[in-house]
């Protein structure tokens, strides 16, 4: 019974949806307060039904329904309930349920938080909104209902997939979703600001927290997913090119450009027209990452095909919200009229640069995903594009952009002094050099590139320190004074370095691990050892163990280093009977800047195990860093200027409770 | 099965779980030919994996392949012979770093194109914008604007 009442809920809001398209954007279009005021009741209705509806999906998994077919499909009356809960999104249908409830849950945030913004402005971005809400929902009750019902009911269902019963990869979906569809947000007030016909500088400092809210939630899907990849599969990678890793960074790249041009768009009234495209091609990146996952155009060459009506209405859908903005955005934005004038020394000439080059890496990452899907569809030529091509395309863009990071925030806006931030520079050009010769020393024998790139990591973080110690004068005034201006400074100067600073600390895990990791690959049987970076691996010997759904063979592996028992480390190879497929569950013992990473393989002919090892040097750097960068967007984001929003904004607050 | 892959493909990275890689009985004796045999391998395309190169797969034709790229190894091939022999059999589906040729040069050089689209865009914005202020004089209402933004400025002093 609750099952038929989230379907009829899901239709309920389809129905909601589409008032709330049609009806404030004819209120807008006629200046009627009546009519565009329904926007807001109605995208808080659709909320709380998408939420029932949802409720109700969640609840069947948690009971183990399996008269349900997804619950059926995807769950076991043995599984973890952790597991049951994120099997919920763990399939076609029940992860698109979860990217409308987002959807509806930042249609629900603006009608809560944007009672300062112009009627028609807010009636016209709820209206958007819900026509993305409209598509969505649509695709989801005519091509995949998750209520539907099998009769009679089996008594088990068939289980998830191993390895999503993870932690970690639980909660990767509705993070990258948050991020996905957050920017269907700054969409949304992009196309409705094209509608207007009107961006100034308050437009752009209402859209700021939304790319903001999106940008962070993408960020810590993203470094979920590739945290997961990398204690996972096994071999110690973390990011691999894979088109479906790409789907997520284009976005990304584009949500981090949109996040700078918008600061010009807001602070000097310029690059109004390119934020209003970058808005519209980061939701587009978004939909179009959202097609290549969900229409199985990239996994054609693997054994299974998914349903391809469902293929060509995402597709639909795309094409109609990506030609139909940028139709709008053909012929509306050369009426926006631009102003400000460009210095090429200047913050806001450093943003420019910074976004021709996001633009050109987010341009590498499109190009090398989407080619050979159009070489094979057009020219019927099959060729992969792996991680060299990355290498040799988005790196060589991606390296000067770095370079340029910390000089930014130091330029003054319109016209600056590139001699004085330089020398703000230079005690992080000194780190940065000393980190060279360093890296050198210790790592001789390694990649000649990787202590380049060891400078350019510390360039960051000293440079993100340099911008806060020049901001609060340390050094030069008493510290007293010094603690004092620091608490002045506003929250998103704080949040801007921990993200350059956080973007350091990835890139110095990313080149120690791909330059200075060690493996060792070997076998073992019981009581005999092998060394690896200054520890001696020995097998003591290998047993079972019970899961609850699952049995494994458990490697019991004693790390020594001088002689000193440092770690016993217990990978397991696990097999699960329900879904008859097994899993690798890599040991790792980490000291904060290192991984030991073991992994127990096959059992060789001779008894022996096969055992691989990899000392992982700076690995949890990238997670640490990817965690400081998410957190920066977080402070960034409580910002007070943000909350308060644009000036006349509040004036305009003022006025309506005065009024009231 | 068909929506347990499929939901996968929602995770990130659509790989094989499973891992046994390099076996070490495959290794070559001389250590040199092995390091040769491991960076090919790297860079060959396991043709039943989704996006993972031999050198990553437990599959069985990735095992193959790699018993192959030995055999020519130990035979005297350098690494281009290598690549030639497997493109040979397999096609070019099998490089991961694709070949510069008249089907690939928009893939090649698309990244470079759109650096320099982007460069000359910046280079002409900045061009514009810096000499038009010298050759149109600000109306009143232009006037007014900028003491608004100029007081902007001052407001949110120290701001991005």
């Amino acid at each position: 019974m609750i099952v038929e009442l989230g379907h009829f809920a899901l239709v309920l809001a389809l129905a909601v949806s589409v008032a709330q398209m049609a009806v404030p954007a004819l209120g807008a279009h006629r200046r009627d307060i009546r009519l565009m005021r329904v926007g807001e009741p109605a995208a808080l209705l659709q909320f709380a039904l998408v939420v029932f509806a949802f409720g109700a999906l969640t609840y069947a998994f948690v009971v183990s329904d399996f008269s349900v077919k997804l619950v059926y499909d995807n769950s076991h009356s043995m599984k973890p309930m952790i597991f049951k809960v994120s099997g919920v999104w763990g399939n076609h249908e029940g992860s698109m349920l979860l990217w409308v409830l987002i959807l509806a849950l930042f249609g629900a945030m603006v009608s809560f938080f944007g009672k300062n913004l112009p009627d028609t402005l807010r009636a016209r971005v709820l209206a958007v909104q819900a026509s993305i809400a409209v598509a969505f929902l649509l695709f989801i009750v005519f091509t995949s209902n998750p209520f539907e019902r099998l009769d009679p009911a089996p008594f088990e269902g068939r289980g998830l997939n191993p390895i999503l019963q993870d932690r970690a990869l639980a909660f990767h979906p509705p993070w990258l979703y948050a991020g996905y569809v957050g920017f269907s947000m700054t969409f949304s007030f992009a196309v409705a600001a094209l509608m207007e016909g009107r961006v100034d500088a308050s437009w752009a400092r209402w859209v700021r927290p939304w790319t903001l809210a999106a940008w962070l939630s993408l960020t810590i899907g993203i470094a979920m997913g590739s945290w997961w990849a990398y204690y996972t599969l096994g071999w110690g990678g973390f990011w691999f090119w894979d088109p479906v890793e790409n789907a997520s960074l284009m976005p990304w790249i584009a949500g981090t450009a949109l996040l700078h041009s918008a600061i010009v768009a807001e602070k000097r009234g310029a690059l109004k027209s390119w934020t209003i495209l970058l808005a519209i091609l980061a939701f587009s990146l978004s939909l179009l990452g959202t097609f290549l996952v969900r229409s199985g155009v990239l996994t054609s060459v693997h054994a299974f095909a998914v349903d391809p009506a469902r293929g060509s209405v995402i597709l639909g859908i795309l094409i109609f919200f990506v030609g139909g903005s940028l139709s709008l955005y053909a012929w509306r934005a050369p009426t926006l009229k631009t102003e400000g004038i460009f210095a090429p020394i200047s913050r806001e000439g450093a943003l420019l640069v910074n976004n021709m080059l996001l633009s050109a890496a987010t341009a590498s990452v499109f190009i090398g995903t989407l080619y050979p899907l159009l070489l094979d569809a057009l020219a019927d030529m099959k060729i992969t594009v792996g991680p060299p091509f990355f290498n040799y395309t988005f790196v060589p863009i991606f390296v000067p952009l770095l370079c340029l990071v910390p000089l930014g925030p130091l330029l003054g806006w319109k016209r600056a002094d590139v001699k004085a931030a330089a020398e703000r520079l230079l005690v992080a050009a000194g780190l940065a050099f000393i980190a060279l010769l360093a890296s050198v020393a210790l790592f001789y024998e390694g990649p000649w590139l990787a202590p380049f790139g060891m400078a350019l990591a510390v360039w960051l973080v000293a440079g993100a320190l340099s911008e806060i110690a020049w901001r609060v004068k340390l050094f030069s005034t008493p510290l007293s004074e010094s603690w004092a201006r620091a608490r002045r400074q506003p929250r998103a100067v704080w949040g801007t370095a921990l993200a350059h600073g956080g973007l350091g600390i990835v890139v110095a895990g990313i080149i120690g691990v791909t330059a200075w990791s060690e493996e060792l690959i070997t076998t073992l049987a019981a009581g005999e050892s092998a060394d690896i970076a200054g520890y001696r691996l020995t097998l003591d010997g290998v047993g079972l163990r019970d899961g609850p759904n699952f049995d494994a063979m458990v490697g019991l592996v004693r790390v020594r280093k001088d002689d000193e028992l440092v770690a016993t480390l217990m990978p397991e190879k696990r097999r699960f009977s329900a879904e008859r497929q097994e899993k690798t569950e890599p040991a790792i013992r980490t000291n904060g800047f290192s991984d030991l990473y073991v992994v127990l393989g096959e059992q060789a002919g001779d008894g022996k195990w096969v055992v691989r090892a990899y000392y992982n040097r700076l690995a949890p750097l990238i997670w640490f860093g990817g965690s400081f960068m998410a957190l920066g967007g977080l402070i960034s984001l409580m910002d007070r200027r943000l909350r308060v929003g644009a000036p006349t904004a509040a004036r305009a607050h003022l006025r309506a409770s005065a009024a009231e | 099965m068909r929506r347990l892959l499929a939901s996968l493909a929602l995770s990130l990275a659509l790989v094989t779980p499973a891992v046994a890689l390099v076996d070490p009985a495959e290794r070559l004796a001389d250590p040199v030919q092995e390091e040769r045999a491991r960076n090919i391998s790297k860079n060959l395309r396991c043709m039943v994996c989704q996006n993972q190169s031999i050198d990553d797969s437990d599959a069985e034709l990735a095992g193959d392949l790699r018993a192959v790229v030995r055999d020519r190894i130990k035979a005297g091939d350098t690494d281009e012979e290598v690549y030639d022999y497997v493109v040979a059999r397999y096609g070019d589906f099998v490089l991961m770093t694709p070949r510069f040729g008249p089907a690939t040069w928009l893939l090649w050089l698309g990244p470079a194109l759109v650096l320099l689209i982007g460069g000359a865009v910046v280079l002409l914005v900045i061009r514009r914008h810096r000499t038009r202020p010298l050759v149109t004089d600000l109306s009143p209402a232009e006037e007014a604007r900028l003491a608004r933004l100029l007081e902007d400025d001052k407001n949110s002093h120290g701001l991005h």
